[in-house]
């Protein structure tokens, strides 16, 4: 199914040190394969313009480095293909935070909120000689929110977060929440459940979905929260 | 530019999982330290670890550390060094299940235990049946523990410099390690991190190869490093090539597959690795399954339109052990092939994956040296872990699942040891600025405006002089050649020039500075390979196709001044069990 095209790449520039306001910048890769991934092409565009800046190092979808919005939907590039995109292609940072320069952005406001949850196991102490034991059932309910990799395609599409992004943590912050929350061998649970009980935190999320639609790795942010919603109301009773 | 100076107890550069267990152990003994890394923690290489963590927990099958330490040092085609090999095994049980307290979420068995599965080089009863060693989360074991690692380290309060790039040592005249330059990313700013004491954790040099498994970050600049300091790398010449990479791209598939009942066939259909290793089959050593691959693509049976791949089965698992046991491998075939592997066979051939050599160190994580007669001095100040670390556990093959392990094992060790020397030694050593100086002045080398070749340029000619002269199959000439080639592409080095010089997040630079290190690195495995007459692991000269334990059962030592190599005795004799001596390696 090779089928080789030119492709033409319109992409966000700004250097603070340089710009006054950023631009679009155009670029041709000629005779590529359609199935070429969006970060290999970027790769291609970066030795024909070696200034263009943006993150990148697994190539295979897994440390979550090179979220971008892509034809106006936040992507990862390493796994999008040129097939599945436009051309010309129109490549942005993802939007509502700080861009430092260029594709990069200052996650920092997003990393803080995902410290704000205590993303970490609280266990039982002392510890056991050996493992905790945890049925497959159990460990189950982990599945689709340990695998978050914080590239922040959710977040950043957001509107709720866009909005407060220092007070509503976002989705991906809250699927966290939701990992240690349904983790049987997390102790604290109901602190985890009170913190969350606010105006803001939680509840700016209007169910919008915009962060299922993005998630690279399939993951349910939304559904996440309703799980933190309904142990709430348990954790009330 | 203007340098600003921090002074921290212990400075930790790499917060992948080696990094991460280290700077956990320190912080958690209230030590003052930073974690320097070049990326944010979780995009370190460590997150794309798939199949697992060795340790004998006897979930699945019986099992014990002496197995594990037989098979290990088998695995390392007695090029392990025996003590560190019983230590790291006799502990392993002990860290896992301390990863498990640290929230990771390992799959469970339905008793509820940790779930084991089987992978290659592992046996029961010294050689006997195949066991199940290999501790999983799913196949996305090092995304959760290095997950688990970075939050813990949250929680502990760890002090991070994210997206900070580590450039050179500082060290004073007596030797000794006083701490590092490393550059804001962001800002361009150059800092001075005074340490009392340095951990090295930057893990492995894979991209010193065209086609392989590893992160693009994976550029050896640990190694770098220390050769610039006059410290050698040991064993180089021991790169791992994985069995199965997806043909063409490099990336990775799990020895977990073959691990849930998976194999391989070539062009004819046949199951090929029967031949090969008779008894372990598809879940023989990796050196032995690349070779065989290998060989059987260059003798026409390969598959494809052009023979140049085998296929890896996987349909007849059936959709839910790959759903539950491979969910991540399925998506990567889905996302980068376009097949779904519950219904069609993966192509694979193999890539770039490993490197068993690094970083001299003893068991305590104390990077050594010869200095005069001694051939194992610390170098004060100075440790390292991980994959930059040579121990030697990994000998001349590294076992699957043994490198998880590893980081973990001499991550928490090298730190004990931090802390142990710290208590001793209370008080700081003066900076000694002309070391500053002359790391500051390498890097403005990169500030030099003028015409010449390109850091691309210059990275693509090395990938492929390596791919070409020092891969899987390797004899006296090609790596003459090698020897010269790289060496032509280190003399054109000067040459480069980077044609933007802004401070902000200017990645041309950091690229610059790793090319630096590719370079380097490159180098040093070529000729410590050219210098190697004799197979052993995962160097397989046909021009000296056995292991000839008589001259070459030692180490290798590659120090830059000069491309000088010279060599150490392996270290046979183990803590307190008996030796295992040199035998055929069959499986
Ligand atoms: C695809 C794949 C799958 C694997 N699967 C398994 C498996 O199933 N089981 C197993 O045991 N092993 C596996 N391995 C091997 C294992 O994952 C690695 O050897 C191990 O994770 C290395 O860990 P580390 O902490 O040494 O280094 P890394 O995780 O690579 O971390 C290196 C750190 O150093 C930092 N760094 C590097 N250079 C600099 C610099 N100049 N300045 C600042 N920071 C710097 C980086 O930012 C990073 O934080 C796999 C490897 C690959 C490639
Ligand atoms: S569902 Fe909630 S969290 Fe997700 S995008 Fe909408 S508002 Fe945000
Ligand atoms: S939930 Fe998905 S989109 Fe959001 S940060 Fe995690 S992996 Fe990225
Ligand atoms: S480069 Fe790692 S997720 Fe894309």
């Amino acid at each position: 199914m090779m089928s080789t095209t030119d492709w033409t790449f319109n992409i966000y520039r700004f250097n603070p040190e340089t710009d006054q306001k950023p631009t679009i910048k155009s670029y041709e890769l000629q005779g590529v394969d359609s199935e070429m991934m969006l970060l290999d092409a970027l790769l291609a565009i970066k030795k024909q313009d070696p200034t263009l800046g943006f993150r990148k190092s697994c190539r295979e979808g897994v440390c979550g480095s090179d979220g971008m919005n892509v034809d106006g939907v936040n992507r990862l590039s390493c796994v999008t293909r040129l097939s599945e995109l436009n051309n010309p292609v129109e490549i942005r940072p993802l939007p509502g935070l700080p861009v430092i320069r260029d594709l990069i952005i200052d996650m920092e406001q997003f990393y803080k909120q995902y410290r704000a949850v205590k993303p970490y196991l609280i266990g039982a102490e002392p510890e056991p000689e050996v493992e905790r034991l945890q049925t497959p059932a159990q460990r189950d309910l982990l599945d689709g929110l340990y695998e978050c990799i914080l590239c922040g395609c959710c977040s950043t599409a957001c509107p709720s977060f866009w909005w407060n992004p220092d007070k509503f943590l976002g989705p991906a912050a809250l699927l966290q929440a939701s990992r240690f929350i349904e983790d049987s061998r997390d102790e604290a649970t109901h602190v985890r459940l009170d913190q969350l009980d606010d105006a803001y935190k939680l509840f700016r999320c209007h169910t919008i979905m915009s962060c299922v639609q993005v998630c690279p790795k399939q993951l349910n942010p939304t559904r996440a929260i309703g799980r933190i919603k309904e142990r709430m109301v348990q954790n009330k009773l | 530019m203007s340098l600003i100076r921090r002074r921290f107890d212990a400075l930790i550069i790499g917060a992948g999982g080696g990094g991460l267990r280290a700077s956990l152990q320190l912080s958690r003994a209230e030590a003052n330290v930073a974690v320097v890394s070049k990326v944010f923690p979780t995009r370190s290489h460590t997150v794309a670890a798939q199949g697992g963590v060795n340790a004998a927990l006897a979930n699945v099958l019986p099992d014990n550390w002496h197995w594990h330490m037989f098979d290990t040092v088998k695995g390392s085609d007695y090029l392990g060094d025996q003590d560190a090999i019983e230590y790291m095994c006799r502990v392993a049980p002990k860290l896992v299940y301390e990863l498990e307290h640290y929230g990771v979420p390992f799959s469970r068995l339905d008793n509820g235990k940790i779930y084991q599965r089987a992978f290659g080089g592992q046996s029961q009863n010294f050689g006997e049946k195949q066991a199940a060693r290999t501790c999983a989360a799913a196949d996305r074991t090092g995304h959760a523990m290095l997950h688990a690692l970075y939050q813990q380290n949250i929680r502990a309060k760890t002090h991070f410099f994210d997206e900070y790039f580590a450039t050179d040592l500082i060290k004073n005249e007596e030797g000794a390690v006083l701490g590092a330059i490393v550059v804001s990313i962001q800002t361009g700013e150059a800092m001075l991190i005074e340490a009392r004491t340095t951990l090295l954790a930057t893990g492995g040099a894979g991209q010193i190869y065209r086609t392989n498994s590893n992160a693009l970050i994976n550029t050896g600049d640990g190694l770098g490093m220390v050769l610039r300091a006059g410290i050698p790398l040991q064993d180089m010449e021991f790169i791992q090539f994985h069995p199965t990479g997806i043909a063409g791209i490099g990336m990775l598939i799990t020895e977990g597959c073959r691990g849930e009942g998976g194999y391989l066939v070539n062009g004819d259909g046949e199951r090929f690795m029967e031949r090969y290793a008779p008894n372990a089959k598809d879940l023989a050593s990796r050196d032995v399954v690349s070779r065989s691959i290998y060989l059987e693509v260059k003798e026409g049976r390969g598959c494809g339109p052009n023979k140049d791949y085998v296929l890896l089965k996987l349909d007849h698992l059936g959709a839910d052990t790959i759903m539950k046991r491979l969910p991540g491998i399925r998506q990567s075939c889905l996302t980068f092939l376009g097949i779904d592997p519950i219904e069609t066979p993966i192509p694979v051939y193999p890539t770039a994956h490993y490197c068993m050599g690094g970083i001299p160190t003893n068991r305590k994580g104390e990077v050594v040296m010869p200095v005069k007669d001694t051939p194992e001095e610390p170098v004060p100040g100075l440790y390292a872990a991980g994959e930059c670390a040579c121990v030697s556990v990994h000998g001349g093959n590294r076992l699957g699942g043994n490198s998880l392990l590893d980081i973990i094992v001499f991550g928490r060790a090298a730190a004990n040891e931090m802390i142990e020397h710290m208590k001793e030694n209370r008080y700081r050593l003066p900076m000694n600025e002309a070391s500053v100086e002359k790391a500051m002045d390498r890097l403005h080398r990169w500030d030099r405006k003028g015409e010449g070749e390109t850091v691309d340029g210059l990275k693509e000619d090395l990938k492929k002089a390596m791919e070409d002269y020092c891969g899987v199959y390797r004899t006296q000439e090609l790596l003459d050649k090698g020897v010269e080639e790289i060496g032509k592409i280190r003399d054109r080095l000067p040459n480069v020039y980077i044609n933007d010089f802004s401070r902000t997040f200017n990645t041309a630079r950091i690229e610059a500075l790793e090319l630096e290190n590719l370079v380097e690195v490159a180098m040093c495995t070529v000729v410590s390979a050219a210098a190697r007459q004799e197979s052993r692991g995962a160097h397989s000269r046909v021009d000296f196709p056995k292991r000839e334990d008589q001259q070459w059962m030692k180490h290798s030592l590659y120090f830059s001044e000069g491309d000088r190599m010279d060599y150490k005795p392996v270290r046979t004799k183990p803590l307190t069990v008996d030796s295992f001596p040199p035998k055929e390696r069959v499986y």
